[in-house]
């Protein structure tokens, strides 16, 4: 799928730029993403290394499996198949809940970290087994209590009550979050792994 | 008052991370500091195997905002949207969201201001911008990171949770507001 929708992007961008002249923007738009993408990547370096260290410590503690036969009943839920004490679940308990909590800099290395623990369980590795989209999705879908940037964009326009935008992101980054996850599950019996995957 | 307590907790999580989890580990007579340092060796590696995948799709996508494919795109979408009265100042967010986040925070900003920070149209947009995350950048990263190329459910599923998670932004200002 992501073969097609690449090239897409790609060729309708072409095609657009043919009817409306905007070439220098393609060109444009190109290379400051490589940019900005590669800019992305490093800077997630310090972050990166300092979480995995500490994700480390914490396995070596047995805080990653307690986590995850505390959380029991959520894992059997979303992940049935991968047993509660493996350190995937605890990972990605600590991704969604650094989530919940909007700390975006620490979620990242604990989902990439869960995404390697999933992938010790993926028989073919490079396509992403049932719980890899189940999990992304649910990253997706953004779940966070308090929405720290959209405040400080309200805030700095002068609102005189910028939190009131909490309840109604809480509603719909939930109900997001239960029709991504249900869509995943209901879908991936009709994306199967092996030669036809795409 | 859970509004004060969330805060709390997100101040202070980090720093009783960093120092509560080597506790436990001191406690338990792990060797914390080599752990720490067998871990973070990962940290580089990882960040530099998701370049090639965030420059593959960051560069695709920046390629169709450039040639201005999403106004096009917008437009081709705007009588289905009319149809089911989906606000005609946030379609083109709803189309941006899940691309861009650079992107979809310019324009969402943009729109605050515009309309007012306390408006229907403004609260709505910032309600849209954060009930979910930039799904191509997600994809790019995690799927990245473990070098995972074909991605199977994972658009479709993630584009039905932005399109519920959008309408019902809508929905929910416009009862709410």
């Amino acid at each position: 799928m992501l073969n097609y929708i690449w090239f897409a992007l790609m060729a309708i961008a072409l095609v657009v730029a043919i009817f409306t002249g905007s070439a220098a923007g393609v060109t444009k738009g190109a290379v400051d993403s490589a940019k900005t993408a590669v800019e992305i990547a490093l800077g997630l370096v310090g972050i990166m290394t300092l979480w995995l260290g500490i994700m480390r410590v914490a396995e070596a503690a047995g805080l990653i499996s307690m986590l995850g036969r505390l959380l029991r009943p959520f894992s059997r839920l979303l992940f049935p198949r991968i047993p509660p004490e493996h350190p995937a679940i605890g990972a990605m308990i600590m991704n969604i809940a650094a989530n919940m909590l909007g700390l975006s800099n620490a979620a990242t290395p604990f989902g990439i970290k869960a995404m390697e623990e999933l992938q010790t369980l993926n028989d073919e590795k490079e396509t992403a087994s049932d719980e890899m989209v189940t999990f992304m999705t649910l990253n997706t879908a953004g779940i966070q209590f308090i929405p720290a940037t959209m405040i400080g964009v309200l805030s700095a326009a002068g609102s005189k009550n910028p939190t009131a935008i909490i309840a109604t992101t809480i509603i719909a980054t939930l109900c997001g979050a239960v029709a991504a996850v249900s869509a995943a599950k209901i879908l991936q019996r009709f994306f199967p792994k092996g030669e036809r995957a795409q | 008052m859970i509004r004060t307590a969330l805060e709390q907790i997100s101040l202070w999580a980090i720093p009783v991370l960093l120092v509560g989890i080597p506790l436990v580990g001191m406690i338990k007579k792990v060797k914390v500091y080599d752990v720490f340092i067998e871990g973070a060796k990962e940290g580089f590696q990882v960040a530099v195997r998701i370049i090639p995948f965030l420059v593959g799709i960051l560069v695709a996508i920046g390629m169709f905002r450039g040639s201005g494919a999403m106004d096009l795109l917008t437009d081709a979408l705007r009588p289905v949207m009319n149809a089911i009265g989906f606000p005609a100042e946030l379609f083109p967010l709803a189309v941006l969201r899940p691309l861009s986040g650079s992107g979809s925070l310019a324009l969402t900003t943009d729109i605050v201001k515009r309309y007012g920070p306390d408006s229907l149209i403004g609260r709505t947009a910032a309600t849209m911008y954060g009930s979910s995350e930039t799904l191509f950048y997600v994809l790019a990263v995690y799927f990245g990171a473990v070098g995972v190329k074909r991605t199977r459910h994972a658009i479709p599923s993630a584009l039905a949770g932005d399109v519920v998670a959008a309408i019902v932004a809508v929905t929910i200002c416009a009862w709410m507001f």
